[in-house]
C-alpha cells in the first residue's frame, strides 16, 4: 500500500490521518504539499480534515483549485481511491469529484460529538470490513456538514447506491441523513464524520479502524 | 511634535505623578510616540503596578519547574526530555465589548504565548463567567464568546478539552473570558525572549500591522462606564488561519538553530515585544518602522507601535540566517521583514522616514514603572452557619433534580460540543469530567488539565477562597489518577484603588500561596486582570486557576463514569454538612451568606494521595471529586455519565441528611471499587476518613428507602437547561 495525505494551509487533521494510516495500514504515507503539481506513485489519496485556507470564501473552494488537485482529479478519474474526510469531503465536492455541496449546519453552530452511522454498503474498498446495515460510531466536528443536493441529483445518488453512510440522529440537517457518499465508480468516498479519530478504545471507540482495514485488504 | 498637555496625559490613562516619572526617566519631555509607549508599558495590564509586590509571595519553584513566571509562559519537566509549557490569560474587557472577536483573540494570544517558546499547543481550556441568566445581554455574550473560542481553536486545530462556566449577577457588566493553552516541547528546544548578539537582525513575521486594537492594553486597565460599547474599535480582530500558518512556520524554523530569541506581539504589540526582548537581554533595539509590513497607508509611528493587530511575532536571528528563515515564512505565505537590529545602547530607538522618532532608555522604561502598595482592607469574616440555619427540602431527590437544572450545575454540553475537543487524536478524557486528559503524543504519558475557581467562596472569605481554588484543581487532577505538577492563573478582580478590592486580591493570593506550598504545586505563569467594574460595581473576586498534572501511564486512570453495576461506592474525606456558601443555600434557600467551607490542606493532601494511589493500582474503578452542589450532585454526575444508578446506604453520623448530601465540605472524593475492604484498610493506615455509602446498579438513584429518582430523569433536567435557555430568542 502506498498512501498519500494532501496538506493544505490550515489542514489540521493531516497528522491524525497519517497516524491512523501508519497504525492500521502499517505504512507511513507521503505528505504532499498542496502547491506541488506532481504526486508520487500512490494507490490511495487522503484529503484530510481541517480549515484549508481558513474556510474563507467557501469551505474547500480554494483548496479545490490548488495545483496538486489537478493531479488528484486526474488520478481519481483513472481509478485511484480517494478518501476525503470532513474538510476533505468539502474539497471533493468543490473539485467536482463528488456531487452536491456541504452547507452550514442547520442549527448554525459548530458541532463536535460522537454520532451513530449506518453503513449503507460494504461493497467498496473503503467499507468492505463492515457489514451492510451495521451501525458504527464515528466523531463529527464541523460547521458546514449539512449535505445538500437538488432533488434530481439526490434521486440519482440514491438509485446508484452512492450513499456510503447515513446518520441515525442527523446532527446537521443533511438531506436524507447523508453522512458520506461515493462517486458512481465507488473509488472516491467523501464523508463528514472522522474515521481516523475512532481507531482505539482510549479515544472512545475503534469503529473507524475498520475503514483503514478495508483499504489494506483491497490495496 | 505637539506638546504634551495634561489632557493628553489623562487620555493615555496616566496619572500626573506617573507622567512626572516619565519625564524623570527620559530626562526630558517625551514626544507623543514616546508617551504612547510609556502609557502602554505602564498600564496595569503590562506593568502589574498594583499587583507586582503581592505576586512575589506565590511559590514558584519545584525541582520539576524549568521556567517560572516572567517569560511568555511557564515550563515544567514531564520526563523523557519533554516539557509542558502553559499559561492562562484573560480577555475580559474586549469580550464584553465584542464577544466573538474578544474571545477569539484571547485564544489566539494565549496560543502564541505557548508556541513562542517552542511548544506545539496540544490543549486549550477556558474559564468563563457571565452575568445573571436573566440579564438581557447574557445570551448574546455567551453565544458570541463560545462561537469565538470555537471559531479560533477549531480552525487552528488544537482541541478545547475543558473549562468551566458560571453565572452570577456580579458579572452583568463585566464578563470573564480566561483562556489557557498547554503545549509540549523538547526540553532542549525551548525558546526565550531575551535578545542577544549586537548587530543581529530583528525580524517581524506574521500578519501585517493595521490600526486595530490601538490602546487595547489601556482599555483593559480601566473601569467601564455607560459608554463602554464605544470602545469597540479598540478590540482586535482575529485570523485563526494566519495563526495556524504561523504555528507551523515558527515550529519549522525552531527545528533549526537559527533563532536567538522570539517573542509574540500580544498586548501593546510591537512596543511590548521589542521592549521585553531588549530589556531581558540587557541590550538595545533599533527599529526602522518603514520596514514594518503595513496593512494601511499613512500609519504613524505612534499607530504602528501601539497597534494590537493579531498573529504577529518578533524574533532575533543569528546573523546570516535570514534567507533560510524567509524561505520558510514565504512557503507559509506569511510576511517576513527585517525591521531592525540589536544594539548595545540599551535604548529603544525608532526610525521613521529617515528621522529618529523615539529614543527611550529601556532600563527606566521597565525598572521605573510604578509599583504601588495600594491600601488593602481585609474582608470581614462571616459567621459559620450550621445545617440548622438552612431549611430542609421536602425531599432530597426533588432538591437534587432542582439543583442539577440550575445554571452553574447544569450540563455545559451546549458549550463544549461547539469546540473540537478531539482533533490531534490524543484526547482520552473529554470535557464533562473532572479534568481533560490528552496523551503526550506517541508516549504512554498523558496530561490532566483543569480550570477552577469558586468565586462565591472568594467573596465571602478571600483567603479561604484562594486556598480552595488551588485545592480544587489539585483535586480534579488527582481524581483522574494524575500527579498534579503546577498551576497557572488568571487573577480577575475589580478596581484595585478601592481598599476592599485590593484586600480581596491580597487575601486570595495569601490563600493560594498557602495551598501551593502545602501541595507542592507551584505557580509557573499567570496574568492579572483588574478594573473589572462597571459603574462602580465590581465582579466577584475570581482567581481562576489552571492546573496541570501528569499520568505516567494513561492505562492507569479513572473517569467519573461508574465502571460497572454492583460496585461499592466509597466516600473519602470528612463530611460535616457545611452549607454556608453552598449552591444548595444559594439556589434553594436564596441565601448567599455565611462562611465558605474551610480547606484543611494537610487532609487535602492525605486524601488526594490515597485516592491517586488507589487509581494507579487499579483498586478504584471510577472517581469524582465532591465540589459545588455536594455529595449527591457528585454521585449523580457519575450515574449520568455511565447511565448506571446507585443505591445509597450511609451513616451520616448525626448530620442532617440534606446537609450530608448537599454540604460542600472540602477535600472529598467519591470512588467505586470491587475491593472496599482494601480501600478502608488503606485509608485507616493513611489516617483518612473513608466510608462505604452505597452500591452501583439499576436505573435509579435510590437516596433512601422512600426517596429515589431515575437517572434518565436526572439526565433530562441536567442536559435540558442550557439548550432551552439558549433557544429563547
Amino acid at each position: 500500500m502506498k498512501p498519500a495525505v494532501i496538506v493544505f494551509p490550515a489542514s489540521n487533521c493531516d497528522r491524525d490521518a497519517a497516524v491512523a494510516i501508519e497504525k492500521i495500514c502499517g505504512v507511513k504515507p507521503f505528505m504532499v504539499w498542496h502547491g506541488d503539481s506532481t504526486l508520487p506513485d500512490v494507490d490511495l489519496i487522503v484529503i484530510p480534515g481541517g480549515f484549508s485556507f481558513g474556510d474563507y470564501l467557501r469551505c474547500g473552494a480554494m483548496a479545490a483549485r490548488s495545483p496538486v488537485m489537478r493531479e488528484v482529479v486526474d488520478r481519481a478519474n483513472k481509478g485511484t481511491p480517494v478518501l476525503g474526510i470532513c474538510n476533505g469531503f468539502q474539497v471533493l465536492t468543490e473539485a467536482g469529484l463528488l456531487p452536491g455541496a456541504l452547507m452550514m449546519n442547520s442549527h448554525l453552530k459548530f458541532v463536535c460529538k460522537d454520532v451513530a452511522l449506518k453503513v449503507e454498503s460494504n461493497q467498496s474498498m473503503f467499507t468492505s470490513a463492515y457489514q451492510t446495515g451495521e451501525v458504527v460510531k464515528y466523531t463529527v466536528a464541523h460547521h458546514e456538514g449539512n449535505y445538500f443536493a437538488d432533488d434530481a441529483t439526490l434521486d440519482q445518488i440514491e438509485q446508484n447506491g452512492q450513499v456510503a453512510f447515513r446518520y441515525l440522529d442527523n446532527p446537521n440537517g443533511a438531506r436524507n441523513d447523508i453522512a458520506g457518499i461515493f462517486n458512481k465508480e465507488r473509488n472516491v468516498l467523501g464523508l463528514m464524520p472522522h474515521p481516523e479519530r475512532m481507531i482505539e478504545r482510549d479515544l472512545g471507540g475503534d469503529d473507524g479502524a475498520r475503514m483503514f482495514e478495508s483499504l489494506v485488504a483491497s490495496l | 511634535m505637539s506638546a504634551i498637555t495634561p489632557e493628553i496625559v489623562a487620555e493615555h490613562g496616566l496619572k500626573p505623578d506617573e507622567y512626572d516619572r516619565i519625564v524623570k526617566a527620559m530626562g526630558r519631555e517625551p514626544n507623543i510616540t514616546e508617551l504612547g509607549i510609556f502609557s502602554v508599558m505602564w498600564s496595569e495590564h503590562c506593568s502589574y503596578k498594583s499587583s507586582r509586590r503581592h505576586l512575589r509571595k506565590l511559590p514558584t519553584e519545584a525541582p520539576w519547574v524549568i521556567c517560572g513566571p516572567g517569560e511568555n509562559a511557564g515550563i515544567i519537566d514531564i520526563g523523557d526530555g519533554q516539557a509542558a509549557i502553559f499559561k492562562m490569560e484573560s480577555h475580559n474587557h474586549p469580550s464584553f465589548i465584542e464577544p466573538y472577536q474578544g474571545a477569539a483573540t484571547g485564544v489566539g494570544g494565549i496560543l502564541r504565548d505557548v508556541f513562542t517558546m517552542g511548544a506545539r499547543p496540544v490543549a486549550n481550556l477556558n474559564a468563563l463567567r457571565f452575568g445573571s441568566p436573566d440579564h438581557p445581554k447574557t445570551r448574546h455574550l455567551l453565544s458570541g464568546v463560545v462561537a469565538g473560542i470555537g471559531g479560533y481553536g477549531n480552525c487552528v486545530g488544537v482541541p478545547t478539552i475543558g473549562g468551566e462556566c458560571d453565572f452570577h449577577p456580579a458579572y452583568n457588566g463585566n464578563i470573564l473570558v480566561n483562556a489557557m493553552t498547554v503545549g509540549i516541547a523538547d526540553t532542549d528546544k525551548i525558546f526565550y525572549s531575551a535578545a542577544a548578539g549586537i548587530g543581529n537582525p530583528v525580524i517581524y513575521v506574521g500578519s501585517k500591522t493595521g490600526r486595530d486594537g490601538i490602546h487595547g492594553a489601556t482599555m483593559a486597565s480601566a473601569e467601564f462606564g455607560e459608554n463602554s460599547e464605544e470602545k469597540r474599535p479598540t478590540v482586535q480582530v482575529g485570523d485563526p488561519f494566519t495563526e495556524k500558518l504561523l504555528i507551523e512556520a515558527c515550529l519549522e524554523l525552531m527545528a533549526t538553530d537559527a533563532i536567538v530569541a522570539i517573542q509574540d506581539m500580544g498586548a501593546a504589540g510591537l512596543t511590548s515585544s521589542s521592549v521585553e526582548m531588549g530589556s531581558k537581554g540587557e541590550v538595545g533595539i533599533e527599529l526602522d518602522l518603514d520596514n514594518v509590513p503595513q496593512r494601511e497607508t499613512g500609519m504613524t509611528p505612534y499607530e504602528m507601535m501601539l497597534s494590537e493587530s493579531q498573529e504577529r511575532m518578533l524574533m532575533v536571528l543569528k546573523p546570516g540566517r535570514e534567507a533560510e528563515a524567509m524561505a520558510i515564512f514565504r512557503k507559509w505565505d506569511l510576511d517576513f521583514a527585517v525591521i531592525g537590529k540589536v544594539t548595545d545602547t540599551r535604548h529603544l530607538v525608532l526610525k521613521h522616514k529617515g528621522e529618529i522618532v523615539a529614543d527611550i532608555p529601556l532600563g527606566p522604561l521597565v525598572d521605573d514603572a510604578p509599583n504601588y502598595d495600594r491600601p488593602h482592607e481585609e474582608t470581614e469574616k462571616q459567621d459559620v452557619l450550621g445545617p440548622d440555619a438552612f431549611t430542609a427540602p421536602e425531599s432530597n431527590a426533588d432538591a437534587l433534580r432542582e439543583l442539577l437544572a440550575t445554571p452553574d450545575l447544569a450540563s455545559k454540553r451546549w458549550i463544549y460540543e461547539q469546540y473540537d475537543h478531539m482533533v490531534m487524536g490524543d484526547t482520552i478524557g473529554r470535557p464533562g469530567g473532572d479534568a481533560g486528559v490528552v496523551r503526550v503524543h506517541g508516549t504512554q504519558k498523558a496530561l490532566a488539565i483543569t480550570t477552577d475557581c469558586t468565586p462565591r467562596y472568594c467573596k465571602a472569605d478571600p483567603v479561604e477562597g484562594g486556598r480552595q481554588a488551588v485545592a480544587e484543581t489539585w483535586r480534579n487532577i488527582t481524581a483522574t489518577g494524575a500527579i498534579p505538577l503546577a498551576i497557572t492563573n488568571c487573577l480577575n478582580f475589580g478596581n484595585p484603588e478601592k481598599p476592599i478590592i485590593m484586600g480581596q486580591f491580597v487575601g486570595c493570593l495569601e490563600g493560594m500561596a498557602e495551598a501551593c506550598l502545602a501541595l507542592d504545586y507551584p505557580v509557573i505563569s499567570g496574568n492579572v486582570s483588574l478594573y473589572n467594574e462597571t459603574n462602580g460595581q465590581a465582579i466577584l473576586p475570581t482567581p481562576a486557576i489552571g492546573g496541570v498534572g501528569i499520568l505516567p501511564n494513561y492505562d492507569q486512570r479513572a473517569s467519573i463514569s461508574f465502571a460497572a453495576e454492583g460496585e461499592t461506592i466509597v466516600l473519602i474525606g470528612d463530611t460535616e454538612g457545611h452549607l454556608g456558601q453552598s449552591l444548595y443555600a444559594r439556589e434553594l434557600c436564596g441565601r448567599e451568606d455565611g462562611a465558605p467551607p474551610p480547606v484543611n490542606l494537610s487532609a487535602e493532601r492525605r486524601n488526594g494521595d490515597l485516592v491517586r494511589g488507589l487509581i494507579m493500582n487499579g483498586v478504584a474503578t471510577s472517581c469524582h471529586d465532591v465540589s459545588g452542589g455536594g455529595l449527591l450532585v457528585a454521585i449523580a454526575d457519575m450515574a449520568m455519565a455511565s447511565r448506571i444508578g446507585a443505591v445509597l446506604d450511609y451513616d451520616r453520623g448525626g448530620v442532617p441528611s440534606y446537609a450530608f448530601l448537599f454540604g460542600e465540605d472540602q477535600g472529598r472524593y467519591v470512588l467505586t471499587t470491587n475491593n472496599p475492604e482494601l480501600v478502608l484498610e488503606q485509608a485507616a493506615v493513611d489516617g483518612v476518613t473513608a466510608s462505604v455509602i452505597g452500591v452501583t446498579g439499576g436505573a435509579t438513584l435510590k437516596i433512601s428507602e422512600f426517596d429515589s429518582i431515575s437517572v434518565a430523569e436526572l439526565t433530562q433536567v441536567h442536559e435540558g437547561w442550557l439548550p432551552a435557555y439558549m433557544a429563547i430568542p
